[in-house]
């Protein structure tokens, strides 16, 4: 199985982000997915979790995810040293951010500008999602493309495709 | 069939429109809230052909409900927690008057201390109100049994009100994939509704009425029997949906490697995924472990319980309720079974998942290698606090 966790603040996308990585990973065949968020009351600006699980056999633990093969930050503000206890052994985090770090565990991406030139907007998902179909081989950016248009509304569409290419072809580098 | 991404509350809305309904009244709560909002969406885009009623209370949700199921109509409501406590009082009117009206409850938590979050002391303190009470374990489950429940309900021999129970926010909230029936599958898999027992101006008769000490017993005495009447309603429901989706189901329980455990976990809900996860974990280590999980608790599975633990050296019932000053309600009536077929082999309950409290895999492999023991306790897990002990 594999297990992704999503860190945000309320209204920047991180649970529709694990939902999207879900609906992408239901395309293929034989595909079994759990996506949730950290439950309870919802405010904008509080950091907030969401978790996405795949495998291709039916998942019986619904609970939150301890260790993680991607730990992805889509505000560098809510990273610090702890996250690295909620990485399986050879797990990374992708982090949005404009530094730059040693540390091979870390691949950063710097989502924001990417969000300025496509979305017009600081809002990192599709983003991190895009770099992590990347790094991850997990789903293909036609299958995220597939998943955006099926849930997103149509008016974000387009946009939200053309970041998750220029994501992907930023972190396949 | 077409294969979707849907939260346990969706799926649940899906089977709903699959099924029909004619009318819908229900007031939102959390965890609730999503599965109302997405059949107003249903209504609103003209794909469910429904009168959908906005009401100020639980109360008059179940109350308008009720109304419409007396004139002949297909009725659905959905509550959770304060909401299905709100509505008590309609409860055993429903029951009494055999609407079969079907109502989807997010199990939650009750105050206080306030809660928003899982466990089933909400339904569970409701059993004795004369409805069905079935509790699905995933998204699959929850679309499939939303469907079933109205042909369950609106069976002749039965003509009770059915309780769906998905468990708050582990199942409401949590996205998974499943399979959505077409329409034309759904109507043959369930007739529209035909009952006798309506107001009606060609065939007028009493409904709803009083019934002194003298008649009392004989209305009481068949709806019990209408509630003994749902498992062969399940079973012929369990078939016919098979024939048409090609999905199975099996009744009041589902056994998983119970045929030769000595050790065997009973339990219900959304956990049940994972304790067949440390079932198979454990039988790989050597260890004859099972899983009884009881799809329904009103009709109680005797005889289901009975024939599962025939040969196991224990037992231990673990549950998302207590029975303060006694213990788990699903415990003393899986002993009572026990009993009656005259299986005398030490159970244990285990309380957990309260307020939403996370069950680990870890504290189930603790109850199968605690059942070793072989003493019948009862025992919280997770308590926490100064108490903290487990």
């Amino acid at each position: 199985m594999k297990e992704i966790i999503w860190h945000g603040r309320g209204g920047q996308g991180a649970f529709t982000a694990a939902r999207l990585l879900g609906e992408a990973y239901a395309l293929k065949d034989d595909s079994y997915v759990l996506a949730f968020p950290s439950f309870g009351p919802e405010r904008r600006g509080a950091p907030i979790r969401a978790f996405t699980k795949l495998d291709e056999k039916p998942i019986g633990n619904r609970s939150e995810i301890k260790k993680a093969d991607y730990s992805i930050f889509l505000d560098d503000t809510l990273f610090s040293e702890q996250a690295f206890g909620e990485l399986k052994e050879n797990g990374k985090i992708l982090l949005n951010t404009k530094k730059t770090y040693d540390d091979p565990r870390i691949i950063a991406i710097d989502g924001d500008s990417i969000a300025e030139r496509y979305l017009g907007m600081p809002i990192t998902n599709t983003i991190l999602l895009g770099a992590l179909s990347a790094v991850s081989g997990l789903v293909s950016s036609d299958e995220i493309a597939v998943a955006i248009s099926q849930t997103m509304p149509q008016r974000i569409r387009e946009k939200n495709i053309a970041a998750v290419n220029a994501a992907y072809e930023e972190a396949a580098l | 069939m077409a294969k979707k991404f849907l939260s346990g509350n969706e799926a649940f809305a899906y089977g709903v429109r699959l099924a029909r309904p004619q009318v819908i009244s229900a007031y939102p709560i959390t965890p609730q809230t999503i599965v109302v909002e997405k059949l107003s969406e249903f209504v609103e885009d003209g794909s469910l052909k429904a009168e959908f009623i906005h009401v100020e209370s639980e109360h008059s949700a179940l109350s308008c409900a009720m109304g419409a199921s007396s004139v002949g109509a297909r009725a659905f409501t959905a509550t959770s927690s304060q909401g299905l406590l709100y509505m008590a009082e309609c409860l055993p009117y429903a029951a009494g008057g055999r609407f079969p009206v079907v109502m989807m409850n997010a199990n939650r938590s009750t105050a206080l201390p306030w809660n928003i979050y899982g466990d089933q002391r909400d339904s569970i303190s409701q059993l004795d109100s004369g409805w069905i009470q079935a509790y699905a374990e995933n998204a699959q489950e929850a679309l499939d049994l939303a469907l079933m429940s109205f042909y369950i309900a609106e069976h002749k021999k039965v003509s009770t009100p059915f309780m769906a129970n998905l468990d708050g926010f582990v199942l409401t909230h949590t996205y998974e994939v499943a399979d959505v029936p077409t329409q034309e599958q759904a109507d043959e898999f369930l007739p529209s509704f035909e009952t006798e027992n309506k107001m009606s101006l060609t065939s007028p008769k009493n409904l709803a009425f009083s019934a002194g000490p003298d008649t009392n017993t004989f209305f009481k005495y068949k709806e019990h029997i209408g509630l003994l009447n749902v498992k062969e309603a399940v079973a012929e429901a369990e078939k016919r949906f098979a024939e048409i989706f090609g999905r199975q189901y099996s009744g009041l329980t589902e056994s998983y490697k119970t045929d030769d455990a000595e050790y065997i976990l009973i339990t219900l809900g959304s956990i049940s995924g994972l304790v067949r996860e440390v079932v198979d974990k454990l039988r790989n280590e050597g260890k004859k472990a099972g899983l009884l999980r009881l799809r329904y608790i009103r009709p109680f599975p005797n005889e289901e319980i009975a024939d599962a633990l025939k040969n196991a050296k224990a037992a231990a019932v673990l549950e998302k309720d207590i029975s303060f000053g006694n213990e788990g309600t699903v415990y003393s009536n899986v002993n009572s079974a026990l009993h009656k077929a005259g299986i005398s082999i030490p159970t244990s309950n285990y309380i957990g998942g309260l307020g939403g409290k996370n069950i680990s895999a870890e504290e189930i492999e603790y109850i199968f290698s605690d059942l070793t023991r072989k003493k019948s306790e009862v025992k919280f897990l997770g308590i926490g606090g100064e108490d903290s002990g487990s």
